[in-house]
């Protein structure tokens, strides 16, 4: 096969049976800050061995292996056509391969055909750049924590939230409490302020491909994100929502202009199992090098 | 670490408490959406399965065929509980279930149910498909694979030490109650 399945194959290997670097040390870091002889402690120590076991037997880390979302950037003239093509032939391969569960159903029929190929499955998301880079991004999001996000319309009369900073601070902070239990914590909010409902859902999972020891160069949403941290963790959710010092382990935020008649906040919620990669690609479509 | 082997007495469910972590071995039998609205809507049990002092997982495995036919568990890691919710309580009473490994909870029913009749509510840690699978030793049968499909079949496994937390126990008691009691005052401070 060419180059390019090849190495799309291989970043949906390495995206599902690994998780990054910075993710692998957080959870580290969080299991060394629980309480000693804690469930919550041997809760974030089971989920470190199978960690190791997933990378060692390079199976999936989880039996979800979730919504399947590209996003390349790529300079002008880069054949789109032909990279979603080949996108869709490796997600089937890398299905068959075990990487993949079959996991996407017919919405009508409720069929599975086990390709895990169909209408907006895989996404694939272009971006053009002035550079002649390509490079392909991946999240693997599961569906436990998909459902627990939440899109909130301010003003929130129940929460009082007005339309201001504040009144996100506290939608962001309801959205953990109502997720606790369900998404598999600790977790990792991408956060969008702003936008329509389309484009606030899909800039705050945008917000994943952001390190989780990153800073946000804006000072007012940087703020944000270290209050919501240090907030939710203080709340005792803890890991699986069994109490416990570690309710999240990162919270990314950015902000789009709204309409003046519209203030969406809108909230992706991501479980511990937080699978992104990424690659750069030479000229033949090889990975040339790893992003995270 | 507390262990608990199938088939389990209503003594020893009654000596458990929430917060207790457990270490599960002998049969369990996984079931998710299709088998227990079967069951609620009066279905009946292949005479193989006998749920009676035994466990229910709510788990869709990732099951591959060998070439002996026999089955080799790859994941499985345990599926969000409260879908279950309006049908827990009457299976556990029906089939005198003594405990349901899930993740997430069941609610107010179910609570009820284990009170009743002795029961309790075991949390898998979520998403730790790896860690799961090797505490399947074997997958003695499949039942009701043609009609529901694998993930939703009835796989009767035998594990070995199976981590789980009890989390709803026979008393009343529930974590995910308390958790969320706790931890929403906690955040009415911080507002
Ligand atoms: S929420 Fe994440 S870790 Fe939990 S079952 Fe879904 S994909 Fe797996």
């Amino acid at each position: 096969m060419n180059a390019l399945n090849d190495s799309l194959i291989e970043l949906i290997r390495r995206t599902s049976v690994e998780l990054p670097d910075d993710v692998n040390q957080a959870l580290i870091r969080s299991l060394e800050n629980e309480k000693k002889g804690t469930i919550a402690e041997s809760a974030l120590k089971i989920i470190d061995q199978n960690i190791v076991l997933a990378k060692r037997k390079s199976q999936p880390i989880c039996q979800d292996t979730g919504s399947i979302l590209f996003y390349v950037d790529c300079p002008v003239g880069f054949d789109q056509i032909h990279f979603e093509e080949t996108a869709r032939v490796a997600v089937t391969e890398a299905t068959k391969k075990g990487y993949l569960r079959q996991n996407s159903v017919d919405s009508l029929t409720g069929k599975n055909d086990g390709t895990n190929v169909g209408p907006g499955a895989p996404t694939v998301h272009f971006h053009q750049h002035r550079s002649p880079e390509v490079s392909v991004r991946l999240a693997l999001k599961g569906g436990g924590c998909e459902n627990v996000g939440a899109q909130y319309s301010l003003p929130n009369e129940k929460l009082h939230a007005n339309r201001d900073l504040d009144g996100c601070r506290k939608v962001i902070l309801d959205a953990v409490l109502q997720a606790q239990g369900k998404g598999c914590g600790p977790g990792i909010l991408g956060v969008c302020i702003g936008g329509d409902r389309a484009t606030g859902y899909e800039f705050s999972k945008q917000q994943f491909f952001r390190k989780l020891d990153d800073r946000n160069p804006n000072a007012e949403l940087d703020a944000l994100e270290q209050d919501i941290l240090k907030t939710a963790n203080e709340l005792g959710i803890g890991p699986m929502g069994f109490g416990g010092k570690t309710t999240l382990l990162g919270v990314k935020a950015t902000a789009a202009n709204r309409l003046p008649a519209s203030f969406f906040v809108s909230i992706s919620y991501m479980c511990w199992a937080y699978r992104r990669q990424g690659v750069r690609l030479g000229g033949a479509g090889e990975i040339t090098s790893w992003l995270y | 670490m507390i262990s608990l082997t199938t088939p389990i007495t209503e003594q020893k469910i009654r000596s458990l408490k929430v917060g207790d972590p457990v270490s599960i071995s002998g049969i369990v039998f996984t079931g998710r959406d299709a088998v227990h609205k079967y069951l609620h809507e009066g279905g009946a049990l292949p005479p193989q399965v006998n749920l009676r002092d035994g466990i229910i997982y709510h788990c869709g495995p990732v099951m591959m065929k060998e070439v002996d036919g026999s089955w080799r568990c790859t994941a499985a890691g345990p599926t969000t509980s409260i879908r279950e919710e309006p049908y827990q309580g009457d299976i556990i009473h029906k089939f005198g279930v003594r405990g349901v490994i899930g993740k997430g909870g069941l609610g107010e029913k179910t609570l009820a149910a284990c009170k009743a009749d002795g029961c309790v509510y075991l949390h898998a840690i979520g998403g730790a498909a790896q860690v799961l699978a090797e505490c399947v030793k074997k997958v003695r049968a499949v039942y009701f694979l043609e009609e529901f499909g694998s993930p939703e079949a009835i796989w009767e496994l035998q594990v070995e030490n199976f981590p789980a937390v009890v989390t709803m126990d026979s008393h009343g008691g529930s974590l995910h109650k308390e958790v969320f009691a706790a931890s929403a005052a906690e955040l009415a401070k911080r507002l």
